[in-house]
């Protein structure tokens, strides 16, 4: 009998010991709890190593350059070219995944400078909610959403000489302010909370207060928007470069290529059709991620230890 | 428990005269303001317990987070320990900060989800630099052990906690910075019956061995009678009467007063013979936007008279330490 009792007094020791439950094993459970995440999550992998090895993996890596083939200019799709041949005679399928690494560094660049200068804006203005500060970054923000986002990307990308790193320029511009918006509002509602009453109180400085107790109870948010805003990014790029505002020739960039695929409508369809569903299967990846991301993120019953 | 029994002689906090009015737009070409806090003189002093009653909207909460410097006073003067505190808190140094904190009802609210126990209980320490970075644990598991909870609470998070817990946690940060005046806004009301007794017997033990001094506020006259040493009771944005716990229990004096009190419900026949007299209560607590001329109580007092409707009365002491605000006593 007494061992038993022991033993039974030894459980919660025990449990303590192990009580660590591996987050990534919890974040993964609530991502996959959507199999559709799991797609999107499996779609974006795809992409993102394709694209980095993109030399390694395509068939004809030097179509990708200042090259013609006018003997296999217009093949349709065959066993030889997935995809078919431009009317250089340049493999598309190569061309396509080539294209993906510019439109996410693209987007990878876009995000970074974008979503820094979105938050912190949104984070100051949310705390200094009803000052000056709080009216003049709200209404700079309110003016730039008030532009169509493509109208204002076009508009600052023409006035610049048309190149990648001005296209990014454009959109990063463009970028920002959905961010500020959506911290502010966050931000506002946080410093109302109680908690960060308790710690004005207790005489935390204003740095604490932004960065560690209202910062923290935005990322979620943050996070799902940046997963969704890939997709975005990359489709706002591919109407620049449709245009002619990205990326230049030879080098390939989707919109571009949708593009010059239009001319030759409907005899050489794949010219415009592959470059146009790598687009879409690529926002369609994106947005799936993030709405697992934002299920992740979401605090709920199983976040309990 | 009377007031000669202990040395309550010096004042830690005292009120004057304070009015909290908060701005709701016009009125035919009037500004209105909510009343919240509308002209309450208060004393208290070291090492007691003022409890400060009243219903629901009746400005408790508000006197309470004015002291504490949430809302600026629109009128008046806060002094604490000699001290003029009358602004508000982001201009208070930090020394006055040590020594006046405040537990909020929602244990819920008043946590950071986003941070565990550790970076809660953390925060005051370094803040008013009370232990070095090698002892931070260490005091953190003192702080722990001193509200019964096991230091490895110091890694869950607020989520993971009951609501008890989470109190004890609030209680915790607030008296990690050795304070000398806490104030209690209902610190058990959300919680349920068999741990509100825990979280009160802690509280009482913690005032005994601290020699600290407690603002509590409540709705629940029965808890006052237990555990403070004097009564507010306040209605309308002022109060109505202040008295020590046994005098304001067994000879209340102001109508409302006697209202509350026979409405306590009660068990047996016996408890209910203790009670002073059979009032029934009426009414609601008016809008705090369009208070009624006179004494704030007449629309609801049995015992109006004409000049109730007019003259509001001022506070009088009618015995030796019993203040009462009514012309029945004037």
């Amino acid at each position: 009998m007494n061992i038993s009792v022991q033993s039974k007094q030894e459980v919660p020791a025990l449990s303590f010991s192990v009580r660590v439950k591996s987050g990534v094993k919890k974040n993964w459970y609530k991502f996959s709890r959507n199999k559709l995440s799991v797609v999107g999550l499996i779609i974006v992998l795809i992409i993102v190593f394709s694209a980095i090895f993109a030399p390694l993996i395509v068939p004809y890596p030097h179509h990708a350059g200042k090259f013609v083939d006018y003997a296999n200019a217009g093949t349709a799709p065959c066993a030889e070219y997935w995809f078919g041949t431009d009317n250089f005679g340049r493999d598309i399928f190569s061309r396509i995944i080539f294209a993906f690494r510019g439109a996410l560094y693209m987007a990878a660049l876009v995000l970074a400078i974008a979503v820094p200068i979105g938050v912190f804006l949104g984070l100051i203005a949310g705390y200094y909610q009803g000052t000056f500060l709080d009216t003049v970054i709200m209404r700079v923000t309110d003016i730039f959403l008030s532009v169509p986002p493509l109208l204002l990307a076009l508009a600052i990308a023409a006035v610049l000489k048309p190149n990648l790193t001005n296209a990014m320029i454009a959109v990063t511009v463009m970028w920002w302010p959905w961010y500020t918006r959506l911290v502010y509002g966050m931000a506002t509602s946080t410093r109302n909370e109680y908690f960060v009453k308790a710690s004005e109180l207790i005489g935390a400085g204003r740095l604490h207060i932004i960065f560690r107790e209202i910062l923290p109870n935005c990322l979620s948010p943050i996070f799902t928007k940046m997963a969704l805003d890939v997709g975005w990014v990359i489709l706002i790029g591919a109407s620049l470069s449709f245009v002619g505002l990205g990326e230049q020739p030879p080098t390939p960039a989707l919109g571009q290529m949708v593009s010059d695929g239009t001319r030759y409508m409907p005899d050489l369809w794949w010219m415009t059709v592959f470059p146009s569903l790598a687009i879409a299967v690529t926002i369609l990846g994106f947005n799936l991620m993030g709405d697992g991301i934002r299920d992740m993120m979401a605090k709920g019953e199983y976040d309990r230890e | 428990m009377s007031g000669d029994a202990l040395t309550l002689t010096e004042t830690i906090l005292e009120v004057q005269n304070l009015k909290t009015y908060f701005s709701v737009g016009k009125a035919e070409g009037k500004p209105l303001f909510v009343k919240a806090v509308d002209g309450v003189s208060l004393k208290v002093k070291r090492g007691e317990i003022m409890g400060l009653v009243g219903e629901s909207g009746s400005g408790k909460s508000t006197l309470a987070y004015t002291v504490m410097g949430m809302y600026p006073p629109t009128e008046g003067k806060i002094i604490f320990q000699g001290q003029d505190i009358s602004m508000p808190s982001a201009k208070r140094s930090l020394s006055i900060k040590k020594d006046l904190q405040i537990v909020f009802q929602d244990p819920g609210s008043s946590l950071n989800s986003r941070q565990n126990v550790r970076q809660i209980l953390e925060l005051p320490l370094r803040v008013h630099k009370i232990a070095s970075k090698n002892g931070l644990e260490e005091k953190i598991v003192q702080l722990l052990k001193m509200v019964e909870l096991p230091p490895n609470y110091m890694h869950k998070s607020p989520a993971s906690m009951g609501g008890g817990e989470r109190q004890m946690i609030s209680i915790a940060r607030a008296l990690a910075t050795d304070p000398q005046f806490v104030i209690l806004d209902e610190p058990t009301s959300a919680l349920d019956v068999s741990i509100q007794a825990k979280i009160i017997n802690m509280l009482l033990k913690l005032q005994e061995e601290k020699g600290l001094t407690y603002l509590f506020i409540t709705h629940d006259l029965s808890l006052m009678r237990n555990i403070a040493t004097r009564v507010a009771i306040m209605y309308l944005g002022k109060i109505c009467e202040t008295a020590p716990t046994e005098d304001f229990f067994q000879a209340p004096l102001h109508p409302y007063t006697r209202m509350l009190l026979s409405s306590i419900p009660v068990v047996s026949e016996e408890e209910e013979e203790l009670k002073p007299k059979k009032v029934v209560s009426t009414g609601e607590i008016p809008s705090p936007v369009n208070v009624p001329p006179g004494c704030s109580f007449h629309l609801r007092c049995p015992e109006k008279r004409e000049v109730c409707m007019e003259v509001d009365p001022e506070m009088v002491e009618a015995e030796p330490g019993h203040f009462v605000r009514c012309h029945l006593y004037g």
